[in-house]
Order: structure tokens, then C-alpha cells, then sequence
């Protein structure tokens, strides 16, 4: 952390939204290369080693495109809608911290951008500020594709979100912090939730994974989506950069939500055997412990992506309101009980 | 206090500013069409002329989960600040939550009996 907070927004802030924007772009490489593995394809091979460079590739054909506006669309709303989707998912990322070091027997966070107090309530209101942008661009098409994609996108969005407050809040009893880093350093301290809590920990992991698949729009949770009865969902209508836009918020959603998801359950950048060494190689060590766990989620993501079929509408919204809601409530109520005897 | 939040600010200005640059860099480099014709402008319907306005009224199955949220976005939000403050804090707030969540439940119960989560 640098001390000037305007300095430490725009160096570590400009850092972060760096690696993030790199690893979105890898991200839809990546996607290709083991999708394709997985069905015994080839995958990318022509520009550069592996076909590594295609997502430039694809960016400069985006940028190229015509950007036609559909002439009974809502012009404005149709043209602004692509602008937030990047900006809100890549914005969760503003309080998670990348790294961290012991001092004074204190875990404290690193190569963060801030370490704000309500920082669990901000990533929680961030993302579920996702669906407008969806809704926004669904209305604002004038197609009945989009339309009802829009519909289905919100619904789902609202409905798993109530399941993954109530997942996140178990982290939050469990620490007494509704900041991120203190999360973390709770967990320095007395373990990882997913370990610390038998079972409930672990339940609460699996429940906020599937619940940040819903929110991302990921299969089995991809209804909104549905490119065989949905031509391309709410993005129909839009051409080049702003389809681009939305295609790239997508995988940067994977991405930061895995990194949400290691933080308040897999121990963030915390590995055992950190204390003693000195700051800057604990520093180096946890980045690279936490890149570690992100990705390990995020490859789960995509192997749960090309290997498994999608729900119903109406299947998803029961899931979510008849089984997940009641036992998110169970596992706080547990986690509550837990901490009130005082066994975590 | 506030001033936690000035970096969350800035790096919420640079987000906003990758995508309105992408925004520009399309303005600038794309190509526009010389010989679009009306078609070129219609809503795509796998090909068909587009068979009327798509904002039509929809199934009231989507106010009813909208209500249903409602009730339970606001009970998260009392849960947070009782869920910071529960450690050391003894049994009464733990009964007192209890009865809130019991209450919310019944609620619950009364939608799925009524069916507002069917999906039919």
C-alpha cells in the first residue's frame, strides 16, 4: 500500500487492472485451447505459439466492426448499456487483497487497491448491480431475444443473490469483519473457513461457487444465454466492440469472483509456513498462493462449462428459492450457534 | 474514513475509462457501410421481418420473484451488522435472530405452498 491514497488508486489500481485485463484476454484463449482438449480438438494454432496471440487477434477485428444501432432500438440506452458490465466486474476487484505478510503477529493484506472497512458488503453490491447493464441492453434492443434473456438474466440474478449473501455471511459470523482482509487475516489466524467450520465451511464454499456460476451466467446456470433457443442472448443486437464488451465482462466476472470466492473461504494469499520469512518473500509467496487458488477455481469453472448440460428456467428458480435459499439460512444459523459456543 | 474510499474511486474512474477508450478506438477505426439497406437496421428474427415491437407485457411470474426478493434483500441486510457483532455477544441476540429468521421462514413456507416460485 502507498500512503497517498490518489497514488495508491492509480499505481496499484492501474497494476491490478492490468493483470486483470491481460488474464481476461488469456482467459478466452485459455478457453478455447481446453475446450477443445476436452473434445479432442486442435483449438487455436495459427497466431503465435499455440495460437496464443488470437485474442489480439479478435480485439482489433472487435474494434473494426461496424457498430450498427437497430432502427427501433432505444438509441440512447442501446449505446451506453456495454459500458458498465467491464467497469462493475472489474471494479470487485478494487478490494481484494492480492497478497499479504505476517507482522507483529498480524496477517496484514498486500497489493490491494483499498482495504475498505465494508469491503464483503461492496463486492455483494457490485455484483448484483450486474444485472441492470443486461437489462438495459435487453430492453433497449427491441428484440424478443434479448427481451426475454433480459428477463431471465434478472430474475436469475436477483434469485442467487439471496443465496450468496447468506454464504458469504457465514465467513463474515465465523470472523466478526466485513472487510475482505479481515476475513483473511481471521483465517490467517485460525484457519481457512472452508477447514475451520467442518462441513458448514465447506457447504458455504460450494454454495457461494454455484451462486457466483449464477451470477456470472455460467453453465449450469447459463439459461440467460441459451444460444440454441436465444440466438445470443441479450447480446444479439449488438455488433463489434460493445458484443465484445459483454463477451469480456463474462470471463473477467470468472475470474474476480474466484478471487472473491479464495478470499473469504480458501485463505486469500495464506499458506502455512509464511511467518518467520521476510516481508517481501512472504509478499511474493502469497501472490503466487493466491493466483494459485483463483485459477485452480476458475479452471473448475470452465471444466464445468464444456462437461455439463444447462438447467431450465424454471428448474434454476426452484433450485434457488426451494433448496439453496432455506439452506443458506440453515448454514448461517449453524455458523451462528457455532461461534455463539464458542467452537470456532 | 472516507478517505478508504478515494482509491476504490480512482480505480473505479480508470475501469470506466478502458471501456470508454474501447468505445473510442471503435468510433474511430470502425468501418461504416456505403450500401446498407432498411434491412440492414431491422431487428434480427432468424432472417423473418421482425413481427412487431418486442416491449409487449410480460408474465406476472416475474413481479412475484421481484416481491419475493424484496422480502429477502432487506432480512440480509439486518443480517449483517447482527452477524459482525455476534462474537462475544452472549445468547440474546443469537434468540433474537432466530426468531426473525423464523419468522422469515414462515414466509417462505407460504410462498412455496402458494406456488409464487412455481414456474409454470
Amino acid at each position: 500500500m502507498i500512503p497517498n491514497p490518489w497514488l495508491n488508486g492509480l499505481v496499484v489500481g492501474g497494476a491490478v487492472l492490468a493483470v486483470l485485463m491481460t488474464l481476461g484476454a488469456l482467459a478466452s484463449w485459455w478457453e478455447r485451447k481446453f475446450s477443445a482438449r476436452l473434445q479432442g480438438r486442435v483449438g487455436t494454432t495459427i497466431l503465435g505459439p499455440w495460437g496464443i496471440l488470437q485474442p489480439f487477434a479478435d480485439a482489433a477485428k472487435m474494434i473494426q466492426k461496424e457498430d450498427l444501432i437497430p432502427r427501433d432500438a432505444d438509441r440512447v440506452l442501446f449505446y451506453i448499456a456495454p459500458l458498465f458490465p467491464v467497469t462493475l466486474v472489474l471494479g470487485l476487484a478494487a478490494v481484494i487483497p492480492f497478497a499479504g505478510y505476517w507482522a507483529d503477529g498480524v496477517w496484514h493484506g498486500a497489493a490491494m487497491v483499498a482495504d475498505v472497512d465494508v469491503g464483503v458488503l461492496f463486492v455483494l453490491a457490485l455484483s448484483g448491480l450486474m444485472v441492470f447493464p443486461l437489462w438495459m441492453a435487453g430492453w433497449a434492443s427491441n428484440n424478443k431475444y434479448s427481451l426475454l434473456a433480459a428477463m431471465r438474466a434478472v430474475a436469475q440474478g436477483v434469485s442467487y443473490e439471496i443465496p450468496m449473501v447468506l454464504a458469504a455471511l457465514v465467513p463474515v459470523i465465523a470472523s466478526g469483519k466485513l472487510s475482505v482482509t479481515g476475513v483473511i487475516a481471521w483465517q490467517a489466524e485460525h484457519g481457512w473457513i472452508v477447514a475451520r467450520l467442518p462441513v458448514v465451511g465447506f457447504l458455504a464454499f460450494v454454495l457461494f461457487y454455484l451462486t457466483s456460476l449464477a451470477e456470472a451466467n455460467r453453465i449450469p446456470f447459463d439459461i440467460p444465454e441459451a444460444e440454441s433457443e436465444l440466438v445470443g442472448g441479450v447480446i444479439t443486437e449488438y455488433t463489434g466492440i460493445k458484443s465484445g464488451l459483454f463477451i469480456l465482462s463474462e470471463y473477467l466476472h470468472t475470474l474476480v469472483a474466484s478471487a472473491v470466492a479464495t478470499g473469504m473461504f480458501l485463505g486469500g494469499g495464506h499458506v502455512p509456513g509464511l511467518a518467520g520469512l521476510p516481508i517481501w518473500a512472504q509478499v511474493v509467496i502469497s501472490l503466487a498462493a493466491m493466483w494459485f487458488k483463483t485459477l485452480a477455481l476458475f479452471v473448475s469453472i470452465y471444466w464445468i462449462r464444456w462437461s455439463w448440460y444447462r438447467f431450465r428456467s424454471d428448474q434454476l428458480m426452484e433450485l434457488c428459492w426451494r433448496y439453496l435459499v432455506p439452506g443458506g439460512l440453515g448454514l448461517v444459523a449453524s455458523t451462528a450457534v457455532a461461534v455463539s459456543l464458542g467452537w470456532v | 474514513m472516507v478517505a478508504q474510499w478515494i482509491p476504490v474511486l480512482v480505480y473505479l474512474s480508470l475501469c470506466a475509462a478502458l471501456s470508454v477508450a474501447m468505445f473510442v478506438a471503435s468510433a474511430l477505426l470502425s468501418v461504416r457501410g456505403r450500401n446498407n439497406t432498411p434491412a440492414t437496421f431491422d431487428n434480427y428474427e432468424c432472417g423473418e421481418e421482425p413481427d412487431g415491437a418486442a416491449w409487449i407485457r410480460f408474465h406476472p411470474r416475474y413481479y412475484i420473484v421481484a416481491l419475493v426478493f424484496v422480502a429477502f434483500d432487506v432480512e440480509a441486510a439486518f443480517l449483517f451488522p447482527w452477524a459482525v457483532n455476534l462474537r462475544g455477544a452472549g445468547w440474546l441476540p443469537l434468540v433474537d435472530m432466530f426468531v426473525f429468521l423464523g419468522i422469515l421462514l414462515i414466509g417462505w413456507a407460504y410462498a412455496v405452498r402458494k406456488g409464487a416460485i412455481k414456474w409454470q
